[in-house]
């Protein structure tokens, strides 16, 4: 009879995803490519805000985008009428992107020709966060009828992303979003983390969005 | 169904390291996923169950440990730790203070492995 033992592994799960990724993003370092990602539930406007932050800073960068979408290529036409280079990834089913998803999407891209890239994760708050795509900068968004609880719902993302835009405040007065305890519930999982309000129907607020964001790129240059 | 690549992740894991060390049956498996987590313990096993078929880990027991949350209150720095249900309520056990930061409590690991 053989004995049972109890055998030590201390391993991260995941850590395969997060080593594609780390050189990913170390691949498009040294083409001096800036990745964001966005991650929101659906509907909350990640295409509308990609659409919006392109027309805003077209004089300033290069820029594509990379479309991820369980099926159809609705946001990549979107974004290719607009007159932007755009790759459409379909998951087929799967909940997020991951770093071997992402890497086919910029394989299909010219990245000399591109100083920021935009990808637009799967609509979901939930899957998206734990699987690292490679970005250099990981953007949450939230709208204001999906209403100002959902850090206490949805706390990984709230506390991993690096920048919040809060989208639709053209509509706030007819919804219950409470900004304050928006605010202090996210504070209180991601202190640092700037909050953009903004409405990307009317152009309200896209302003200091891009002037950050634009920022954030320059600043990671030589 | 994020469980499915995270399931695929353990297996692959568990497999490297129990032909690493020519074990020939994998009983139970330890793993600490982090409060904040959205990992459900049932989908998990059953991902695993389907996944690990015919494989040295099949019929494997997950053992899901949740670790706690950890805060660092703003006004005091003490450290403490709190339910996933504490997340917007918990308050600072030295001075009582709600502002605080956040530590920990997402990571997942396999912690260890029962193999004969």
């Amino acid at each position: 009879m053989s004995d049972i033992t109890l055998i030590n592994i201390k391993e991260e799960i995941l850590s395969e995803n997060r080593e594609l990724a780390a050189r990913l993003r170390s691949d498009l370092d040294e083409k001096s490519v800036f990745l964001v990602n966005f991650m929101s539930s659906p509907g909350s406007g990640k295409t509308s805000l990609i659409v919006r932050t392109l027309e805003h800073l077209k004089d300033q960068f290069q820029m594509a985008v990379i479309e991820g979408d369980v099926d159809s290529a609705v946001d990549a036409e979107r974004v290719a009428g607009e007159g932007f280079p755009a790759v459409q990834i379909k998951t087929g089913g799967s909940c997020h992107l991951t770093a071997a998803m992402v890497e086919k999407g910029l394989d299909a891209l010219t990245l000399e020709e591109i100083d920021l890239l935009f990808l637009e994760n799967i609509g979901n708050l939930i899957c998206p966060v734990g699987s690292d795509t490679g970005a250099h900068l990981n953007v949450a968004l939230l709208s204001i009828p999906e209403g100002d609880d959902k850090p206490l719902k949805y706390p990984k993302i709230f506390q991993t992303a690096d920048a919040f835009v809060v989208n639709k405040t053209d509509v706030a007065d007819f919804f219950d979003f409470d900004e304050d305890a928006f605010r202090r519930r996210v504070g209180r999982l991601n202190p640092e983390a700037p909050i953009f309000g903004l409405s990307c129907k009317t152009g309200d607020g896209v302003a200091p969005w891009c002037s950050w964001l634009s920022d954030r790129v320059g600043a990671k240059r030589p | 169904m994020h469980e499915l690549p995270v399931t695929k992740s353990i297996l692959q894991i568990v497999l490297r390291h129990a032909e690493a060390q020519g074990v020939e049956k994998v009983h139970a498996i330890d793993l600490s996923i982090g409060a904040l987590s959205d990992l459900e313990a049932e989908w998990l096993q059953s991902y695993f169950d389907h996944l690990s078929k015919d494989t040295l880990a099949e019929g494997a027991e997950l053992r899901v440990h949740r670790s706690a949350l950890t805060f660092k209150c703003e006004p005091c720095a003490r450290e403490y730790t709190a339910k996933r249900e504490e997340l917007d309520t918990a308050t600072c056990p030295g001075c009582g203070s709600r502002d605080a930061a956040l530590m920990g409590g997402t990571a997942y690991t396999v912690e260890s492995m029962e193999a004969e």
